[in-house]
Order: C-alpha cells, then structure tokens, then sequence
C-alpha cells in the first residue's frame, strides 16, 4: 500500500534562520513564481499534497488561500491545503473559497483549520477566547462549512428551458445553523465543490485537539516523538481516517542543522530528522506501522529539503514498492482512498 | 488631444442580462469559464476583468430566485487563480465592508496585489441589509444611513493596514542576518466608531502600495465618497448626455479633495450586440431581449416594483388594475435595484401610460422599460459610438458586460478592438506592468 507524503510549505523552510542559507530565496517569499516552483517540485516528486501554512501575526506572509489558488491552474495531479485561521474568519466566506479552490484545481484542494488565541486585536471584534473555546468554535466552523459544501446537492442547476428554471430550488437547501458563537442560515452562493466536501485537516498535539479532530477532521497532523509515541497518540484517536505523523527534516543535514542553530535556534513541536534518504525512508515504514497512514514533513530549509524529498527520498520509497510512480487520475479524496461522501440533504426536503 | 479609450470586461451576472438559455452559454462556476474570459480580455488589452458581489442566493416570494444564474465562486479565489494565468490584467472585485473585516480584506487585497505584481483592485461597497447579513457573525446591524461612514472608515482602515508597509523594508541581508530593517514594521492602531484594532500587519506593501479603488455610488454623498477616495467609478450613465453630465460633475468634485481629474476615471457599464450589418445587429438585439426578458421574468420584474405576487397575470396581458403595495418592500429580497424603487406609485402611473400608448402587454412594457443594449450595431458602428463618447467627455471607456458566459466578449475583442487600435485610441499593447500603470493613475504613497 502506498504511503502517502505531504510536505508543509512555510517561509523559506522550517528553521528561523532557513532564509540565510545558500539556496535560499528570501526576496522571492512574495511572489507566486516562488510558491510555484516549490509546488512543482513537489509535484515533480509526486507528492499527495502540500499545505500552506498561515497566521494573523508576524512573520509576513501571503495569505495561504490565495497562493493556492494562485498555484493551481499552474499544477496538476498534486493536493493544495491552506491553513484557515476559525478564530478570525466567517465560515461562510471560507466555505465559499475553499469550494473555488477546489474549482480552480479541479478536485484538489483540502484546509487545515487553525485556531488562534492570539491577534484578536488585530480584528478588534471581541475579546480573546479561552482554549476550550476556541476549540469548541473551531469545532462549529467547521460543521458549517461542511453543510455550506452540501448546501447545493450535486444536480441542483438544471438549466431547463422548457420551465424557465436555471436552479431546482427543491435541492437548495438552508443549513440554518444555530450555535453558541454564530448562526449561519446558507446556502451557500457556490455550487457543491468537485470534491464535494473538500478534505479537512487538523494538527494536534494532545487530546482536546484530538477530540475536535475527531469531530471536524478528514486527517489528523500528529506529533510523535518516536515510534512508541505513535502507538500511544493514534490509540488515541477513533474515526478519522487518515493519521499523518509530522517530522521536521534536514536531509544529510547534521552539520547544516547545527550551523544554522548558531545563527538561530530552531524550536519545534515535532521530532527532527537529520539523515539519509534511505535512513528517513526506514525510520517512516517503522512509524507506519504504529498506525500512522502518513506523513508531512516539514522541510527544515527550502528548497533543499524538498529537493532531497522528492529525488531521495520518494525514489528510495519506489524502490521500495511503497510509493507511487505516476498520479492517476483523479481527485485529493481518491488519491487518499476516500470515496466522494454523499450529499447529506439528498432525499430531504429543498429549501422552501 | 485624443484620448486613449480604456475597456474593461464584467464577467457575466446573476440577473437577467446574462441569457443561460442560449446554447452557446457555459459554465458560470467552472474556472475553465473565468480563464477563457480573462485570456480574452487580456488578449484584447483590457485594463481589468471584473466580479461583482452576491452573499445570499436572492429570493422572491419567499423562494430562492430560480429564472436567472444562481451561484458564484468566492470572488478572491477566482482572481487569485486568474494571477496564474494572466500577466497584465487587472483583477478587480466588490467586496463587502459589512461583513468583512479590515485587517482580512487588507490583507487578502495586498496577497492578491503580490501574487499578481501589481493587478489587484478593489470596489468598496457596504450592505446594511439582515437579510445577507443571516450568513454572517455580525449580522445586520447597519443603519441604512450609515453606509458610507461605515464604508469610508473601512476603507481608511484598511489603507493606514496597506500604508503600515514603506516597501523597503525587506533586505533579507544573508551575510548579518538582518531580514527586516526599521522597528516595528506593519505596527498600526486605529480607533474610529466602527473599528477599534492595533497591531502589526502581516503583509509587506505591494507592487502597487494599495490596491486601484473603485466606487459605484451615483447619490450626492457616493460621488463626494468616490472624489474623494477613489481611482475609477461604476457610472450607470452610459449615453451621451447622462454621461457627460456625471463626467463633469464627478472629476469637477475632484480639486475640492485636492486631486487632479486625470487621478480619476469613469467607467459606465455598457452591454452590446455585435452583428455583420447594424440591421442585422438590431435584430439580434431585439432576439436577445426576449430571452432576457421571458414572460415569467417579465412577471417577476413586475412584483418587484408592485410587491405583492403578480403569478396569477398574463405576460402577455395589460398590466394589474391594482396599484402597488406601499411600505416595507416584502416581496425580492437580496436585489440592490429594489432598494431604489423609491416612489413605486410614480413608476406605475408612467409604465401604465406608457403600455396605453404604445399598446404593450407586461412583457413588452418589461422589455420596454428595463435597458436596452448599450451598443448595438455592425462592429465599425459599434467601434466609433464607444470612441466618441470617450471623446466627448461621456466617459473614459467601458466595462463591457456580455450576455453570453464566457464567450461572450470574443467578437469584440476579435472584430471592434482591432478598429479602436486602427484610429489610434487604443492601446496595441500594455504600458505598464501593474494595473494602476495601465489606467494612468498616479501613484498613491502612504499618507
């Protein structure tokens, strides 16, 4: 079974001092043309996806949304997943951007939800939320814009001239969501996405995280430290299919790591990797079998990591018979084994 | 001196001018639709492509609307897509200042402006109604009376967000280590009645420092808002006089806010039928009325003004005995047109003594009194009306709005713009790389 592979695109690489390095494009964090070239890259190396990673707060970056969009009529075959900050946002206007993404990249795009406790100043609409709350949030957010998603079933436009009619409005449907932090009536104003519901993704880090992924998520981010970590968080966690382990990687990079610790320290949530190809190839089929159905890896400088993922790293999975050779057709829910769900207002009554 | 005309494209509407019944019309969701509409626009060396806003599906009669387009991807998406497959064209959008908020609409604004190297620009409109605001966390909560301060404020804040940036402030100097020069850069605070925030702003300046701002106000106070703050107007008044009129008078608000009147341009909405002769093109413009305007739009269109359901009458008969319903207007919901529908009475007395003079059932008075096309006629005809009323002072040029998703806008740009580039009015090729450079705006340096 293939192992499926994301990479985590961020500034110009996970390390806080990744911008110094020699191959490094500082001056070019703002342009699609850097943000493209690292896409095709990974494409190059046939990746399931990238994701984009993104905050209300410094360090200065685009927003992720709209790089991938800007990158996906430019790709093909390869998953794009921006970040999407619950706190700060309107569900309705996400639901809508994520469903064109998947449009524009023709059954390709997935969001990773995120909450922040942080820069509610910087929106000055409330208050900062505490934890719980913020999850709990996060956690409605993300059920309206799955109903937003199915709001229009899949043949709503009929475009029938013999009635006049351009929409069934019987397959409309008002998601009329009530809940503690906002009441959305729907529909959406954007037809059910190719995908239909597009794929969701949550890091996690411990078990109230796990809880609100298990509601919300598609694919869960974990944390492990080690292989025995692995079996003890994804025992934790019941009914999301697919759980990615995260791995912060130096390809052959001891010495640069450590050079680049001089200039700054990286600090990090996850495990860090500094060998061989072969070496990080051992050490994912070892954490695969503790339950883990992928990984994204977090590429410590760009574009020398990804590089060294996919001509080292992927080359050395097809080798051995763990990873594919080519994309097949299809969309990011085929590509990860999941069948395009139902509509859950099919069959109901339409929004009358 | 001749005036270089400028054309933009609006890419075809959720109302009735759009004719999905066609069999040449095709997706209106599909990026494929937006891609074909923007290489033909850029193909044609149009300033901008355009997209209009929609944030409920509108209802009549208390049922989602389902005669015209209904639906429409997320305006950002679709431009910032577009970025990728273009190089010079403007991307332009409505966005909302009712139910966004400053910091994300700068900083979507300025991502797009990076993206694209200078092509983003923005029209500023604010909503008050509940009904949109049913999608939303805040709701409607705006005073019909407040819309420009809450519009204007918006669009201050999130200027001072876009100006938080000089624009060199990344020196990203690998040998010291220093990545940003200056303290502090992005910091902003900024308190006014309808925002309170502070902070430092994510994004660096972009190509253009702030994005190229449109207005579509037509009232006293939207033209002082768009003198005042604006780079290029919406006008509704395509014609000669009307639009000479409203050129005059807006660029002569202009010195007043201490501006120049090249530093704004004026651009009417204008649809158009193209034909190999100017009969044969009244005759296709006749054909596409009608589809425009089927019987049971004509109905539709007719509530709008009687609000009250009108199902029970005939198209294709007199108009209803009754006069309209006065008071709040129950009947279309989410339609800004109904909104102006001010004195519905007047509008019934003039459409009544016009079916009786003209013998017009509801359709035809429909038909009748909901506009014409703009520019109908053989290209060369087509190509001189547009070219003289730049000249004149009617206009700076046009947003062409087609009728027809996505093709639509392919014969003009094949047959009338090539006519424009032959008299010397239009451009063969792009002047500048961002979109301000292209309309000929001055620069706009933080404050």
């Amino acid at each position: 079974m293939t192992l499926h592979l994301a990479v985590a695109l961020d500034g110009a690489g996970w390390h806080p001092a990744a911008w110094r390095e020699p191959d490094a494009r500082p001056t070019e964090l703002f342009t699609a043309r850097y943000w493209t070239d690292l896409v095709r890259e990974a494409q190059r190396g046939l990746l399931d996806l990238v994701t984009f990673e993104d905050s209300f707060g410094l360090p200065a970056r685009l927003d992720a949304t709209l790089i991938a969009a800007a990158v996906a009529p430019r790709t093909s075959g390869i998953g794009l997943v921006p970040t999407v900050i619950t706190t700060h946002t309107e569900p309705f206007h996400i639901a809508k951007a994520i469903a064109t993404l998947d449009y524009a990249s023709t059954g390709r795009a997935g969001v990773r939800v995120r909450v922040d406790p942080d820069h509610a100043e910087h929106i000055g609409r409330r208050a900062p939320l505490d934890r719980t709350d913020l999850l709990d949030e996060a956690a409605d957010y993300v059920e309206v814009v799955r109903r937003l998603w199915d709001s229009w079933e899949d043949d709503a436009e009929i475009r029938d001239t013999a009635t006049g009619r351009f929409v069934d409005r019987d397959k409309l449907h008002y998601i009329d969501f009530a809940g503690r932090w906002f009441d959305v009536k729907g529909p959406s104003i954007t037809p059910r996405p190719p995908q239909g519901q597009p794929l969701v993704f949550a890091l996690a880090h411990a078990a109230p995280v796990y809880r609100l992924a298990e509601r919300a998520a598609d694919v869960v981010l974990v944390t492990p430290r080690d292989a025995d970590d692995a079996a003890a968080i994804t025992a934790q966690i019941t009914g999301v299919p697919h759980v990615f382990g995260e791995l912060t990687v130096f390809m052959d990079g001891a010495d640069r790591l450590a050079r680049l610790n001089d200039r700054a320290e990286l600090s990090t949530d996850t495990a860090v990797f500094t060998g061989s190809p072969a070496e990080l190839a051992d050490l994912l089929l070892t954490w695969r079998q503790h339950g883990l159905t992928g990984f994204r890896l977090r590429p410590g400088t760009l574009p020398h990591d990804l590089t060294a993922i996919t001509r080292g790293l992927v080359p050395e999975l097809q080798q051995r018979g763990v990873f594919r050779r080519s994309y097949e057709n299809g969309t990011l829910r085929d590509r990860l084994g999941l069948p395009r769900p139902e509509n859950r207002y099919a069959a109901t009554q339409g929004a009358r | 001196m001749t005036k270089q005309v400028h054309l933009a494209a609006h890419f075809p509407g959720v109302n009735n001018t759009t004719v999905w019944s066609d069999p040449a019309a095709g997706s209106h969701i599909e990026f494929s639709s937006f891609e074909h509409f923007a290489r033909t626009a850029e193909r044609a060396r149009f300033d901008f492509l355009f997209l209009a806003e929609g944030l409920r599906l509108r209802e009549q009669g208390g049922e989602i609307y389902d005669l015209d387009v209904v639906g429409r991807p997320d305006t950002f998406t679709v431009l910032a897509a577009l970025s990728g497959v273009t190089t010079h064209l403007g991307l332009a959008g409505t966005i909302n200042s009712t139910f966004n908020e400053p910091y994300e609409v700068a900083r979507q604004f300025a991502s797009l402006d990076h993206l694209s190297g200078g092509r983003a620009a923005w029209n500023v409109v604010t909503s008050w109604d509940a009904f949109t605001g049913e999608n939303f966390r805040r709701g409607g909560f705006l005073a019909e009376g407040d819309r420009y301060r809450r519009a204007e404020q918006f669009l201050r804040t999130a200027w001072e967000l876009f100006d938080s940036w000089r624009g060199d402030e990344i020196v990203a100097d690998k040998e010291t280590g220093e990545f940003l020069a200056g303290p502090r850069p992005g910091a902003f605070a900024h308190t006014d009645d309808h925002f309170d925030i502070a902070g430092q702003f994510n994004v660096p300046r972009g190509p253009q420092g702030r994005p190229v701002i449109f207005q579509a106000g037509d009232s006293n106070e939207g033209r002082d808002f768009a003198a005042a703050t604006a780079d290029a107007i919406f006008s509704r008044h395509g014609t000669l006089e009307a639009g000479q009129e409203f050129y005059a008078d807006v660029k002569g608000r202009l010195a007043r806010f201490g501006r120049t009147p090249d530093s704004l341009k004026v651009f009417p909405a204008a649809t158009f039928v193209l034909g190999d002769t100017d009969a044969d093109a009244r005759e296709q413009a006749a054909l596409v009325r009608r589809q425009q305007v089927s019987g049971q739009t004509a109905i539709k269109l007719l509530e709008q003004v009687w609000n009250r359901d009108l199902s029970a009458h005939d198209p294709d008969g007199p108009l209803p005995e009754d006069d309209p319903l006065l008071g709040e207007h129950t009947v279309a919901k989410g339609r800004a047109s109904v909104r102006m529908n001010k004195d519905p009475l007047a509008v019934a007395r003039k459409w009544r003594e016009l079916a009786a003079a003209k013998n017009l059932s509801i359709r035809d008075l429909m038909i009748e009194v909901s506009a014409r096309q703009t520019f109908i006629g053989a290209p060369s005809t087509v190509a001189a009306q547009i070219n003289d009323l730049v000249q004149r002072d009617a206009s700076d040029g046009f947003i062409l709005v087609p009728h027809i998703t996505p093709g639509g806008l392919d014969a003009f740009a094949d047959k009338v713009v090539p006519l424009l580039q032959e008299r010397g009015v239009y451009r063969t090729e792009y002047e500048g790389t961002t979109l301000r450079e292209n309309l000929g705006l001055p620069d706009r340096h933080p404050v």
